[in-house]
């Protein structure tokens, strides 16, 4: 079937900002979705709220909305759509935006919203969305096909609950109807667990929904993604095996492509019930992810789940496969039948087939359990890691041991002892080091039989492990110098890495994996690199895309084109998110224009960086210094010169730029003297005195006894933190030398090469985020981004403007200079951040170093920052593209020529661009969800508006924080936040808010002649504040944090406000700011705007 | 153990052996399906044939009596990257290894298998030799050029059954039905059943659709096949090159006509040459489980599983009497026919599958009705 002709407009709906369980995937796949169907001719509207995205990139689509993700807002965006081309075929495509899509095309769809409009869903309709998403629909579908499904039944409330389970008996699983990620999902053993679990789960789904069902805990999880076209052609892409067994989410399961251990019978039985599946389920045409259980020891087969859109397996299926699933199934949609397109890779053969390996995958996901103290670490049907590895071998042995190097935890648990009963709890139980422990547990000479019956993971997997174990014993017969080459061929055959052998070699320090490199040249063992694609190759392929393994022919034979590396980023991690993959994939594109040969070097299967035609070349390798060096040696074997890139992929690049620079790597752009001096305390501190640069004053410590020293030589309170971290890891503001003490005693690891870090901290401070591009000479401010919280609340989890509302333009001046000179000192050539302070006027600063009204820089970071997207989409100017093309040698001038001469920074026209980050804290029930400067949001989204208070309300609207209009306001802010306090309360009470306050806070709201109703503090007496907030008496909190008050427990608020939803502020800044968007919703007002009307008119009137 | 691979070009592969020691030497091919090696092993197509197989992980889910296609390996030889030395799986009564081991066939592992794929694809396949005794790869190389080509050599002769029997299901399988193949359906056809090589999935297939099958050796006269009354005729697959079984293209030819015929495989390739058409040998031939087969009456895709190095030439059938009803849209070969008059069609792939999808299950329900209209 040709190109359907009574569509010429499709809507795409993007996934929002990046949370757990929805993560970069949905970029990659709306990425490809956007450019299929424009290539295809269609006029492609994108709506997505994320701004870190390549997908809302104003090439991706015709027109982009950068707006909340609501019915509201998309209604608005269709109407005008609609408008725009009365009579067009106009259609909605929700398949490559997770969850989120699919439940807002539902919305939109029984609000009546496409009728309204006249808008034709394509990729799923929606009886088949709620189909497979209803999961008591679902099990009755299965079971009308014949298929096996765990016995469940549906409730909405937990008396039945009980009932139920008593029936099929505990342990039994709860799982929330419309969730994603398994959000509120769990395992109950008992009655207590199952009100606990059942409550959460009920509260979690949209509709108050939730099945309890019989318990398949430990029996194999496999996954199957599918494809259907119109003409009923249904191909398998991938088959997926997880190696934790059912109970542990797949999201949090190392996985293995293709599947191990079924034979082609039990295989061939699973694809024709993923058929059968998507046949009666009713998916038209795309992918979708077909889950199952298999009983170990009987091969009974049931069916967990179907999702019906693309998903993170499907991204995880077409890096391992080579096929663009989201890319096929964009083209499904609009008519194409499987046979009709081509294979990209092979060119001669068609896309319906069955991908072939001839390598195995494994993915392996990266938690972050250490960034919320008291979340849960177990593991179960609910999804916790934030991101993931991919990692591409010729054996199961080899993929493992790349994924394992690639995760970049840099923890390993060697030498120590673990006592035999924690042993067995941390095998018995899964939990993120799990892998760790079964090492551990080999090597003490556990039988794989003993594991697999703690553990419940084939013993086929196990005993791969122990293959690497008995290697590791092995190795360590052997000193380095006496290795005969045939084991250390079958070692890094096996997947070891230069770091396990250095360390089996007792080699340390500096140049310990140089010495294991020049053994392997010694011998002649030298990694190969060989391609994916599709076919096992049966036929030639044209597309690079290559991993590396220990075998004897090598397929990526360089060209004698100039090349430029680029070194992503690696997993998702919070602090190191898909900003950073967005700058990756922005500079290929750029200097793919300028004629270099591009190559990408990534590990994460969820990004459009690791897509195969994003660069010329894609080497799916760890990012650790032996991948990467031997990447360049490789390249630069070519004879053509060779570019690396450190720039743009945050820390895990930035952390190679001295060492590959070391092994004699040409590092453009920033040298990787700069990078290292920016970030060495010493040094950097010299270089602000002499060009004259306020910064808060510092020590460094490595012992208790310096740290307190130190802390009183600054004056509290403190900021203290280890040296060399992303994202803030592990710091504390101390007001007092206790805090100190405890600190430097429990949270931190630290030594004389890697002190710890103490500064003064500035108090009641505005933060400041500045990008700029530099060329070493010229440079040009890309955005002055002010954020609303105040400095100690970390740059990535505060909100933030451009441009900036109210500070003086001497204070915008003195920024401007100071980022002058830093460029300039460093030589800067891309992409810097610089980090500002600026205590508030009346803050009372108590003279111990901060100085209201003077500009502190906080830190500078000279390479692309997490901001350089959202500066991009609201200036219109794509940062890292100019830079990229700085380091390649051209200057500054050449594209921004009107600014250097006058001077100016990058424009935002008449418009407010907001961005607020996006926290997990319904994933981690229980942690505290305080701010302070340790990064703890996953994702972020932006607003836009002509007023500020409106662009904050719809930023705060897209991140989940539905600011009320109408109500209780509670009021309790700390002293010195009282003198201003008041005029905030004042605008709320205007806008007919009620007051309710704490004593303190009451008596300067009453004396500034408002009523307000007083109530306790937590523990003061009885009703107080957390009494009102479970009995939804309150629509708002504003409550900024007084630090040590016995009475106030404002913990115990923080948990209330989360369970009831309630938006809770914690900064003045941000009330005043909650107050003018709250204002704009009363006005009633649904603006939306298009990305690219805006850069027009920006780019007018300048 | 030393295992090596010399090919007729020169070409060596040092690895490891596994299984028996010794020698043996064939056409090698290359085989791309994930699952299903036990299958591959035992299906007497290979016959003379050494097999690489381009999934790396072999071995992993052991071996077991109910996935065999014959009663024994008819590959020459195996090559593999990783041979697991241990067996996961519910229904795994031997390890690989083991299992080859018993029937004197060697292994070649841990040798860059991709390599040898791409050298068979760009050059063809070609003669081989693996050896665990001689490490003297000259020696091996000049073996691999003296022994004859699989082109000419007529193995269903060699593979068939000596005798004619009337199949019965083995014993009764725990497993459901879709997964075994074989359901206990009431007999409502006899069919006869040319054995140039047969798979057990073949037979179940057909006894699942209510036949009585009667399996009698390659060289039965057509008038021996007509005595026996049956409803219809299915002509298997096999090893080797067609053209030399001139005995089974002249029974076909007596045959045609007088019985509902269907052939599979080589069972198609003979119907080819029997309907006057000619065939020709592939560069690298298709094995695999995962080539898209169009049907051009319903332009609806098929994936199957394929095991061929031959193939007929679709120009040199007389169109007036034949009519193409499927092709391999990886590079357009012919994968089935039928006859415009007279009830008879074959094709070129493993519709039975094992290993490979069931999409094509439906072929010998049309063999079911072909005979029901027959008969009516
Ligand atoms: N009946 C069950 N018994 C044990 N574990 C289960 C059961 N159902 C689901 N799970 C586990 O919970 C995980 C999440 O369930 P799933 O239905 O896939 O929800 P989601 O929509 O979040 O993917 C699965 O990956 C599986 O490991
Ligand atoms: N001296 C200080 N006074 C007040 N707040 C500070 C100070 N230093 C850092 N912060 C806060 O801590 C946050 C994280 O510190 P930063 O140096 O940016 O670490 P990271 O490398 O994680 O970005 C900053 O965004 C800021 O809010
Ligand atoms: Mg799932
Ligand atoms: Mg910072």
């Amino acid at each position: 079937m040709p190109k359907r002709t009574d569509i010429s407009k499709i809507l795409i709906l993007g996934s929002g900002p990046i949370i757990i369980g929805q993560s970069a995937e949905f970029d990659y796949s709306g990425t490809q979705a956007c450019k299929a169907l424009k290539a295809e001719g269609f006029e492609v509207v994108l709506a997505n709220s994320n701004p870190a995205t390549i997908m809302t990139d104003p090439e991706s689509a015709d027109r982009t909305y950068i707006e909340p993700l609501t019915r509201e807002y998309l209604e608005e965006i269709i109407r005008i759509e609609r408008e725009m081309a009365p009579g067009a075929g106009f259609a909605l495509l929700p398949t490559v935006g997770g969850q989120t899509a699919l439940n807002l095309a539902i919305e939109l769809s029984d609000g009546g919203v496409l009728e309204k409009y006249d808008v034709k869903l394509i990729g799923a309709n929606v009886d088949a969305i709620k189909k497979a998403e209803d999961r008591l629909y679902f099990k009755d579908a299965m079971q009308k096909t014949g298929l096996d499904v765990p016995r469940s039944a549906l409730v909405n409330n937990l008396k039945d609950g009980l009932e139920f389970a008593g029936k099929i008996g505990f342990p039994v699983i709860i799982r929330p109807s419309f969730t994603l990620g398994g959000s509120g999902g769990g395992i109950a053993y008992n009655r207590e667990e199952l009100l606990e679990v059942l409550a959460r789960g009920l509260d979690f789904s949209p509709v108050h929904e939730a099945l309890i069902e019989e318990s398949v805990l430990g029996w194999k999880e496999y996954e199957l993604e599918v494809m259907r076209d119109l003409k009923d052609n249904v191909i398998i892409i991938c088959s997926i095996e997880n190696f934790d067994p059912m109970g542990v989410h797949t999201g949090d399961s190392i996985t293995v492509a293709p599947a191990q251990t079924l034979s082609d019978r039990e295989y061939q039985a699973m694809r024709d019930a993923a058929i059968a599946v998507i046949r009666e389920i009713g998916v038209e045409t795309g992918g979708s992810n077909i889950q199952f259980g298999v009983h170990p020891s009987s091969g009974r087969m049931v069916v967990i789940e179907m999702n019906p859109r693309v998903s993170r397996s499907s991204a995880l299926a077409s890096k391992a496969t080579g096929f663009p699933i989201a890319k096929i199934a964009a083209k499904l949609a609009v008519g194409y039948s499987l046979d009709e397109i081509t294979n990209d890779i092979t060119r001669k053969t068609p896309a319906c087939f069955e991908p072939t390996l001839d390598y195995v995958v494994v993915k392996i996901p990266k938690w972050q359990f250490e960034k919320f103290p008291g979340a849960d670490e177990g593991l179960g049907p609910q999804m916790k890691s934030v991101g993931e590895v991919m990692a591409i071998g010729r054996t199961f042995k080899e993929a493992l041991m790349k994924g394992v190097r690639a995760l970049d935890t840099g923890k390993r648990i060697g030498g120590q002892k673990i006592e035999p009963k924690i042993l067995t709890q941390r095998l018995v139980t899964p939990h993120p080091e799990r892998l760790a422990y079964l090492q551990y547990a080999l090597r003490q000479g556990h039988t794989v039989k003993q594991l697999a019956k703690m553990t419940s993971i084939d013993p086929w997997f196990l005993y791969q492990m122990k293959e690497i174990n008995d290697m590791q014993m092995e190795l360590e017969k052997h000193p380095m110098d006496s290795i005969p080459t045939e084991v250390l061929r079958d070692v890094k055959r096996m997947g070891f890495s230069d770091g396990r052998l250095a360390h089996a070699w007792r080699l340390n320090g500096k140049g310990a994996q140089e010495k294991v490199r020049h053994t392997r040249k010694k011998h002649g063992v030298l990694p190969v690199y060989k391609r994916v694609d599709t076919c096992a190759a049966e036929f030639e392929s044209y597309t690079p895309y290559l991993y590396s393994t220990y075998e004897e022919e090598d397929e990526a034979t360089p060209t004698q084109k100039k090349k430029v590396i680029i070194l992503g980023s690696g997993p998702n991690r919070i602090g190191q998110g898909i900003e950073f993959d967005y700058c990756c994939c922005h500079a290929s594109f750029a200097l793919r224009e300028d004629g270099y040969e591009m190559i990408m070097v990534n590990c994460n299967p969820e990004t459009v960086s690791t897509d195969y035609d994003t660069s010329d070349r894609l080497y799916f390798e760890p990012l650790t210094l032996e991948d990467v060096f031997a990447i360049c040696e490789h390249e630069a074997s070519g004879g053509a010169p060779v570019g690396v890139i450190v720039q743009f992929g945050g820390q895990t690049p930035l952390n190679l730029s001295l060492p590959l620079k070391a092994a004699g790597i040409n590092v453009i752009g920033t040298s990787p003297e700069s990078i290292d001096l920016a970030e060495d305390r010493k040094r950097f501190g010299k270089l602000l005195e002499e060009l004259d640069i306020p910064q808060a004053p510092g020590a460094m410590a490595a012992s208790i006894e310096e740290a307190v020293a130190g802390a009183n030589r600054v004056g509290y309170p403190v900021l203290v933190r280890p040296s060399y971290v992303l994202g803030g890891r592990a710091m504390v503001i101390a007001y007092d030398e206790e805090t100190v003490v405890r600190y430097m005693k429990e949270a931190v690891e630290y030594s004389q090469d890697r002190p710890v870090l103490i500064d003064h901290f500035l108090e009641n401070a505005i933060e400041i985020d500045v990008d700029a591009l530099s060329d070493g000479e010229d440079v040009v401010i890309g955005g002055i981004m002010q954020h609303i919280e105040e400095a100690g609340i970390h740059s990535g989890d505060s909100s933030c403007v451009l441009p900036a509302v109210d500070i003086p333009e001497a204070l915008l001046n003195r920024m401007r200079e100071y980022t002058f000179k830093l460029a300039r000192a460093l030589k800067v050539v891309g992409l810097m951040n610089v980090q500002f302070a600026i205590p508030r006027g009346n803050g009372n600063s108590k003279g111990n170093g901060s100085e209201s009204g003077k500009v502190y820089v906080l830190e500078v970071n000279p390479r692309a920052s997490r901001t350089v997207p959202y500066v991009s989409k609201a200036t219109g100017v794509p940062l890292a593209k100019i830079a990229a093309r700085l380091m390649t040698g051209r200057k500054l001038r050449e594209f921004l020529p009107e600014y250097i001469d006058r001077q100016a920074d990058l424009a935002t026209g008449n418009f407010f661009y907001v961005k607020s980050p996006v926290f997990p804290w319904n994933k981690f029930p229980g942690v505290d969800t305080v701010l302070g400067p340790e990064m703890k949001s996953t994702g972020e989204v932006m607003g836009v508006a002509d007023n500020f208070g409106e662009a904050f309300a719809k930023a705060q609207t897209a991140a989940g924080q539905k600011l009320p209009t109408k109500g209780t306001v509670f009021i309790s802010v700390r002293d010195h936040d009282k003198p201003q306090v008041a005029d905030v309360a004042r605008k709320f009470v205007e806008m007919g808010f009620k007051l309710v306050a704490t004593a303190g806070t009451a008596d300067v709201l009453e004396d500034a002649g408002m009523t307000v109703e007083r109530v306790y503090k937590v523990k003061e007496g009885r009703p107080n504040v957390v009494d009102l907030i479970k009995g939804e008496r309150i629509a708002l909190i504003i409550n900024t944090p007084h630090g040590v008050d016995p009475f106030f427990d404002e913990k115990a608020i923080r948990r209330a406000a989360v369970a009831g939803r309630v938006p809770t502020i914690t900064a003045l800044a941000a009330a005043r700011a909650a107050a003018e968007g709250i204002a704009a919703l009363q006005r009633g007002e649904v603006n939306v705007y298009a990305l690219q009307k805006l850069h027009a008119e920006t780019a007018l009137q300048h | 153990m030393q295992a090596i691979l010399a090919l007729e070009d020169g070409k060596v592969f040092r690895g490891k052996g596994y299984g028996a020691k010794g020698e043996c030497r064939g056409e090698v091919v290359f085989n791309t399906s994930i699952t299903g090696y036990q299958e591959i092993f035992t299906d007497p197509s290979y016959a003379g044939q050494i097999v690489v197989l381009t999934n790396p992980e072999i071995g992993n889910y052991g071996t077991n009596p109910e996935d065999n296609e014959a009663t024994r390996p008819y590959i020459e030889g195996l090559i593999v990257r990783e041979f697991s030395k241990v067996s996961s799986n519910w229904r795994s009564q031997q390890v690989a290894e083991e299992y080859l081991e018993g029937f004197q066939i060697p292994v070649l592992a841990e040798i860059d298998t991709r390599a040898l794929v791409r050298h068979l694809r760009d050059n063809g396949v070609m003669r081989g030799v693996i050896s665990t005794l001689e490490t003297n790869a000259e020696k091996l190389i000049a073996k691999a050029r003296s022994f004859p080509k699989m082109d000419g050599t007529d193995l269903a002769k060699v593979v068939t059954t000596k005798h004619t029997y009337v199949w019965e299901t083995g014993e009764r399988s725990h497993l459901p039905d879709e997964v075994v193949g074989v359901k206990e359906t009431p007999e409502r056809f006899h069919v006869v059943a040319y054995d140039f090589g047969i798979k057990q999935n073949i037979l179940k297939k057909l006894r699942g659709e209510g036949c009585k099958v009667t399996v009698v050796p390659a060289e039965t006269t057509a008038e021996d096949v007509l005595a026996l009354k049956s409803n219809g005729v299915f002509l298997s697959n096999g090893p080797g090159d067609p053209e030399p079984c001139t005995y089974a293209v002249d029974n076909i030819r007596r045959l045609m006509g007088r019985q509902p015929i269907f052939g599979i495989c080589l069972g198609h390739q003979l119907t080819g040459i029997a309907l006057g058409g000619k065939t020709y040998k592939l560069k690298f031939g298709h094995h695999g489980g995962n080539h898209p087969v169009k049907q051009l009456h319903t332009g609806k895709v098929e994936i199957t599983a394929h095991n061929h190095n031959f193939a007929v030439d679709p120009d040199s059938l007389p169109q007036s009497e034949v009519e193409l009803t499927h092709i391999d849209l990886n590079d357009n070969t012919l994968e089935g026919l039928r006859h415009r008059n007279l009830p008879l069609f074959t094709v070129q792939y493993h519709p039975e599958a094992s290993p490979g999808p069931h999409d094509s299950h439906y072929l010998f329900k049309d063999f079911v009705k072909m005979m029901e209209e027959w008969k009516g």
